[in-house]
């Protein structure tokens, strides 16, 4: 029983190890935009669409939409940031239907290296929309005394971003495992149903939670309302 | 008894303990989360779209503190270093 898909190596040359977590990451980047290529590769702009590019164009503007309701004012800027975040790590968590299908987000590396995707692109976001200086006070923002809480509640929001997802999906992983070797007819189906639930949800999570934390980052402070 | 067996127990023992206790906490607060939903969307059921999504963003937050305790338990049983390390020096010998 392993705990990760690290484990499973396929390919071993002295340090360099392919193993099944790269393998799956990168088929999924594959299918994502060999996919996205070829439908958008015949794009029509009137009523008579394929109907890939209409399930497309649902997918595009409902995310849109959701960017815009967490409070991020121009969707368009951070489409292509939270949209990748949300698609990738739905369809890492939708392919657990697959036989012999592991979901990479069920290793720490990959969950990891996207909690510091968001980590570095929340000070960017900041720094492109308020500039260096301003960007730079919000840490200081109630008093200077919160400096290092802010700092620390930084750090502390990636790890959970990064522990959130891998543990939902291991714990998924490990226990229809478990279910295989006690009740193997119905009941690892029930669990791979409930896992491909929280799957979306994490996915969902995930992309909200980043986006909840640039529009933090980007927000101009409004000025104090006066009593006149 | 020598160190294996204290190791071995204690991570056991640790592991039941961690989940049992682990998942009491979550579970109660997402009962209080729900049961706070319905009143709400009894209240105003146009909101119900808003309202569902940030209860399942709330839980989804609450339930990653059970997933914490769980990922702590595994990394006991199946990962655990002491073990390894005890393991290391018995084969070792």
């Amino acid at each position: 029983m392993h705990l990760s898909p690290d484990e499973i190596i396929f390919w071993q040359f002295g340090v360099i190890k392919l193993n099944a977590t790269i393998v799956y990451t990168w088929g999924i980047m594959l299918v994502l935009a060999l996919g996205s290529k070829l439908i958008t590769s015949k794009l029509s702009m009137d009523m008579k669409r394929s109907r890939w590019q209409n399930l497309l164009e649902i997918v595009v503007t409902a995310i849109e939409k959701q960017i815009e309701e967490v409070g991020l004012g121009e969707p368009r800027k951070y489409l292509g940031f939270l949209g990748t975040l949300f698609l990738f790590v739905a369809t890492a968590n939708l392919g657990t239907v697959l036989p012999g299908y592991e979901p990479p987000t069920g290793s720490l590396s990959t969950t990891v290296a996207l909690a510091l995707c968001v980590l570095v692109a929340v000070p960017l976001y900041g720094i492109l929309e308020q500039g260096i200086g301003g960007y730079l006070k919000t840490y200081v923002e109630p008093t200077v005394i919160m400096l290092p809480f802010n700092i620390i509640s930084e750090v502390s929001r990636t790890l959970a971003l990064a522990v959130r997802l891998f543990g939902n999906m291991m714990s998924g992983v490990m226990i229809i495992g478990i279910l295989l070797t006690i009740t193997p007819f119905i009941f690892p189906i029930v669990m791979t149903v409930l896992g491909l639930l929280t799957g979306m949800v994490q996915a969902y999570i995930f992309s909200i939670l980043a986006a909840v934390y640039i529009a933090a980052a980007t927000c101009t402070p409004k000025p104090e309302p006066t009593n006149s | 008894m020598d160190s294996m067996t204290i190791i071995a127990v204690a991570s056991i023992v640790i592991a039941g303990i961690t989940t049992g206790f682990g998942t009491m906490g979550p579970a109660l607060a997402e009962g209080k989360a729900v049961a706070t939903a319905l009143t709400a969307l009894a209240q105003q059921p146009d909101a119900s779209a808003t309202i569902t999504r940030t209860l399942f963003v709330g839980l989804a937050m609450i339930e990653s503190m059970a997933i914490y305790c769980f990922v702590v338990s595994m990394i006991l049983i199946f990962a655990n270093p002491f073990w390894n390390h005890a393991i290391a020096q018995t084969v070792g010998k």
